[in-house]
């Protein structure tokens, strides 16, 4: 279960953000995960609460965004899905391609509460 | 803090407890942040590497399913290389107790490391474990990694070089189901060949082309711990891996 460990990073990076912009409640967390991070979206989703108990996210909603695994073909240079044990040109078959999405574990945003409306 | 450098990437600090606050009308904001979630890890990892550099040491994780035989591989490669090369390992592998002291039987220093969950080994868990391991006059390090399929693939250790095993008796199809972990190695070791004759479902081709659909684009080895061709293949790499960490620390 390294969604746990995940989770906690996650935590710790948003108790972070919360602390620099003097958030006194975190309201939601959005990450994207794709399927080559080795993170399973659903096993996230079971796993923050565990970690996200007892600190500033408490009470805050997490949104997983799954990307999907997006090839370049090397060859054809066609741009396209695969599954992530299938890692080939969707166009020609080619396995001589790159993967240019999927691979990403990356915390995007967080929607945070201050204290006082800004003074403007 | 880190003895070896001096650098203070101890035990992460305890941090001051942030309790959520009663809801009152406040102002929100949406923060665009945009990082790594393992960043912290990551940097580890990088630290890491600086160790194995400074010392010039080459540093390879051993991944794969419990049982594949990654310890049975690595005492066969310190009785090959006895003499030859000075190599010490880091046993990160919980389910069973004794690989440490398997590998100290054959006369190499072995840190188990015990802290952790038992699922993976992150990059704090090996610079703990480098407190208590000299680096000075080894040639390889080898990290044995939990064994799992699955979490290990997501953690970088500062390794050069991250090795699979898949044994023979696990499946062909292993790649397949266990894309990430596959497709995230440097080599991949195809591991127990002197079972083939028994276990006639597992097809050496099936394997590699499994590993290539999956984006593994490394070499791949068959080889058994009792000696023959392949061993001698894996051990030529070992070889060239060190030499070619030689040459960038001169
Ligand atoms: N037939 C055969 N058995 C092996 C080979 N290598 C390891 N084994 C056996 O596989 C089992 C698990 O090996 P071990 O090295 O402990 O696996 P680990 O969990 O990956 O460290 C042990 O019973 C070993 O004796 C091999 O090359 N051929
Ligand atoms: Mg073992
Ligand atoms: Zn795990
Ligand atoms: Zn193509
Ligand atoms: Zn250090």
């Amino acid at each position: 279960m390294h969604e746990l460990a995940v989770c906690q990073a996650l935590i710790e990076q948003v108790e972070r953000v919360a602390r620099d912009n003097a958030a006194r409640r975190i309201l939601s967390i959005t990450v994207s995960v794709g399927p080559l991070s080795g993170i399973e979206a659903k096993l996230l989703e079971h796993a923050y609460p565990l970690a996200a108990a007892g600190t500033v996210a408490e009470e805050a909603k997490l949104l997983v965004v799954t990307v999907p695994v997006r090839v370049r073909c090397r060859t054809c240079k066609a741009e396209t899905e695969a599954a992530s044990n299938r890692l080939l040109c969707g166009s020609c078959n080619d396995w001589h391609v790159d993967v240019i999405a999927g691979e990403e574990m990356l915390l995007q945003r967080v929607e945070i509460e201050t204290a006082d409306e800004p003074v403007h | 803090m880190c003895r070896d450098c001096g650098c203070s990437l101890g035990p992460a600090a305890a941090r001051a407890p942030f309790a959520a606050q009663p809801a009152t009308k406040g102002h929100i904001e949406s923060i665009e942040v945009i990082t790594a979630i393992l960043d912290e890890n990551d940097r580890v990892a990088a630290h890491n590497r600086t160790h194995f550099d400074r010392h010039g040491v080459l540093a390879v994780n051993l991944m794969s399913s419990p049982g594949s035989g990654k310890t049975s591989l690595l005492e066969a490669t310190i009785k090959a290389l006895q003499g030859e090369l000075k190599i010490a390992v880091i046993e990160g592998d919980l389910a069973t107790e004794n690989d440490a002291a398997r590998i100290r039987a054959c006369g190499v220093p072995a840190i188990q490391i015990t802290t952790g969950n038992a699922c993976h080994l992150d990059a704090q868990m090996v610079h703990e474990a480098l407190d208590d391991l000299p680096l000075d006059g080894l040639d390889v390090l080898f990290v044995e990694n939990v064994g799992n399929l699955v979490c290990p693939a997501s953690f970088d250790l500062g390794v050069h070089r991250n090795l699979t095993l898949l044994s023979v008796p696990e499946g062909d199809d292993k790649p397949a189901k266990y894309p990430v972990m596959f497709r995230g190695a440097d080599l991949a070791l195809i591991t127990k060949v002197d079972l083939l004759p028994h276990i006639e479902e597992f097809s050496v081709e099936r394997a590699r082309d499994s590993l290539r659909q999956v984006g593994f684009r490394g070499d791949i080895i068959e080889l058994t711990r009792r000696g023959g061709p392949g061993f001698e293949a894996w051990l030529g790499w070992l070889r060239s891996e060190i030499a070619a960490r030689r040459a960038a620390a001169a």
